[in-house]
């Protein structure tokens, strides 16, 4: 069972992904292969027995190098893969902020994929009806609502993507380097939106190469490298310690 | 605290809170298809009377194939193609479901299971309009509905449940093998005329005794009975009989099987999809 104190309890969580040299996909060679014996998958370990837990209103970052396990790990928490081995465990509804706008169709209007995309998040059309004023008022894109999404540009996009994500204050906010896009303006209103949902209690979890972005808003940091635990603690020691790797 | 987001997620709250995703993926798939063409929703209502009328000109006017005594062709063909067409439209439209909705499965927790079931529901929609052709042509062809007319819904929501079955397991083998996508194109090919759609069960009497077999393949084959079994319940007025309890129980027999069997792959496959979208 999970501590009543935590939010996320990550007890040995290993990920692998097979890297077969070629991808098969088709009946044919699968076959081929099985019969001649060649099936065998080069194993590459993602994520190496990681652990650890992230308390409930704590404002956890993720540090590491490219290629280390940092978006592995944020997708294995909001359930969108699952781990190899070793337990996930989390408490209250997550909020996953990898890659806006995804599960828009840009064939549809913004209206329309308003509706859409707050339904792939699992809210009702009660809820979105509700909420529709406050989504449009944030992205500022009240003028384009009827125009079909094929024709916005990256940043209108992903505008809509935060407002939609963020309009509930969930428990568990997942932020993974989405905090790039935009005008400057638009990314101080999103950090102020993050930051008024730390105050509200949510627990959130930030994965970004911009370790200012890290220092300013986390408490606590964890340190991956290649797949495993480097380190983890107060965000100044971890952060430090980081800063100081060296080219190899 | 909802439970919702949790590692143990129940089947039944999922489906609960998902309900309007596959409502808005029915309507936007609705909307994408009728999208910029003039006559819109008609086309589903035109589309099948124009295929029923070129299939009556080769087969029953060139052809001269018959499907019974007193049992009009056109109405004939139109009544099965309909069901026929539902079924093939659900299961070759889920079965890239899971390929095509890879940028979204890659990114959010959705239960996947919804992908397939979309497109078996869109595929009902659209079902539903291509009745209003079959009533149209039972109408000019002076079949008229009678009472038992209204038990059609029992064999469309057993056939449903067979095509969400056969779609479960097709979209989840794809993920792993493309070359399913062009395998069962031609397996369809294969089906429709295992089914009796363009002639009817009883001509088979006629076969010479080494083809036999095929009444056997015929008899197994679930689209059959519920191809059948829809015509029974729509020309009432023309056959008179009532489908026994005998068949009801193959008939669901037949659904539960394969949804039971199509869940159990999907489930078993689903984890693993996104390492290989």
């Amino acid at each position: 069972m999970i501590n009543n104190e935590n939010a996320v309890e990550l007890r040995d969580i290993e990920m692998h992904f097979n890297m077969s040299s070629e991808k098969l996909q088709s009946l044919k060679e699968y076959f081929l292969k099985f019969m001649k014996r060649q099936l065998h998958f080069e194993n590459f370990v993602a994520v190496d027995k990681v652990s650890f837990d992230i308390k409930k209103g704590d404002v956890f970052g993720i540090v590491g190098l490219n290629g280390c396990g940092k978006s592995t790990t944020l997708k294995i928490i909001s359930g969108i893969l699952k781990p190899t081995k070793g337990s996930v465990e989390t408490q209250g509804v997550i909020a996953p902020l990898i890659e806006l706008g995804a599960g828009f169709d840009m064939e549809l209007t913004a209206r329309e994929n308003i509706y859409l995309n707050g339904s792939v998040l699992g809210y009702s059309k009660k809820f979105m009806d509700e909420k529709f004023d406050d989504i449009v008022e944030f992205s500022e894109m009240r003028d384009f609502l009827d125009v079909p999404m094929k024709n916005y540009s990256s940043g209108m996009v992903a505008r809509i993507g935060f407002a939609i994500a963020t309009v509930t204050t969930p428990d568990i906010l997942i932020v993974d380097e989405i905090l790039a896009v935009g005008d400057f303006l638009f990314q101080q209103k999103c950090e102020e939106r993050i930051n008024k949902m730390m105050q509200d209690d949510t627990t959130v979890i930030i994965v970004s190469h911009s370790i200012e972005q890290i220092e300013r808003l986390c408490k606590h940091c964890v340190w991956l490298e290649k797949g495993k635990v480097k380190m983890i603690g107060e965000t100044a020691e971890v952060c430090n310690a980081y800063k100081n790797t060296k080219r190899e | 605290m909802s439970s919702v987001a949790t590692n143990k997620r129940s089947f039944f709250s999922d489906f609960k809170r998902f309900m309007p995703l596959l409502k808005n993926l029915v309507a936007k798939d609705f909307k994408i298809k009728y999208r910029r063409s003039i006559l819109g929703v008609a086309w589903s209502v035109l589309n099948p009377l124009f295929t029923m009328l070129v299939l009556t000109i080769v087969f029953k006017v060139i052809l001269r194939v018959k499907v019974g005594p007193g049992v009009d062709f056109a109405t004939y063909y139109i009544v099965g193609a309909s069901l026929w067409n539902f079924f093939s439209e659900a299961t070759s439209t889920s079965l890239s479901s899971i390929l095509t909705s890879g940028a979204l499965i890659r990114k959010v927790y959705i239960p996947k299971y919804i992908f397939p079931l979309e497109k078996c529901v869109f595929a009902l929609v659209n079902f539903s309009f291509s009745l209003v052709a079959v009533l149209a042509v039972m109408l000019i062809r002076g079949v008229y509905p009678t009472w038992a007319t209204l038990l059609f819904p029992i064999p469309v929501i057993y056939c449903f449940i067979f095509a969400c079955g056969l779609s479960l397991f097709l979209s989840a083998v794809t993920v792993y093998f493309r070359d399913v996508q062009h395998l069962y194109g031609v397996l369809l090919t294969m089906w429709i005329y295992l089914t009796p759609i363009l002639y009817s069960t009883e001509t088979l009497e006629q076969l010479a005794p080494s083809m036999q077999f095929v009444k056997y393949i015929l008899y197994l084959n679930p689209m059959t009975h519920y191809i059948n079994y829809f015509r029974a319940v729509v020309m009432y007025g023309v056959y008179g009989d009532l489908p026994s309890i005998e068949i009801n129980v193959v008939c669901i027999a037949m659904s539960l099987a394969m949804l039971g069997f199509g869940a159990l792959v999907f489930k078993k496959a689903e984890g693993k999809f996104i390492l290989h979208l």
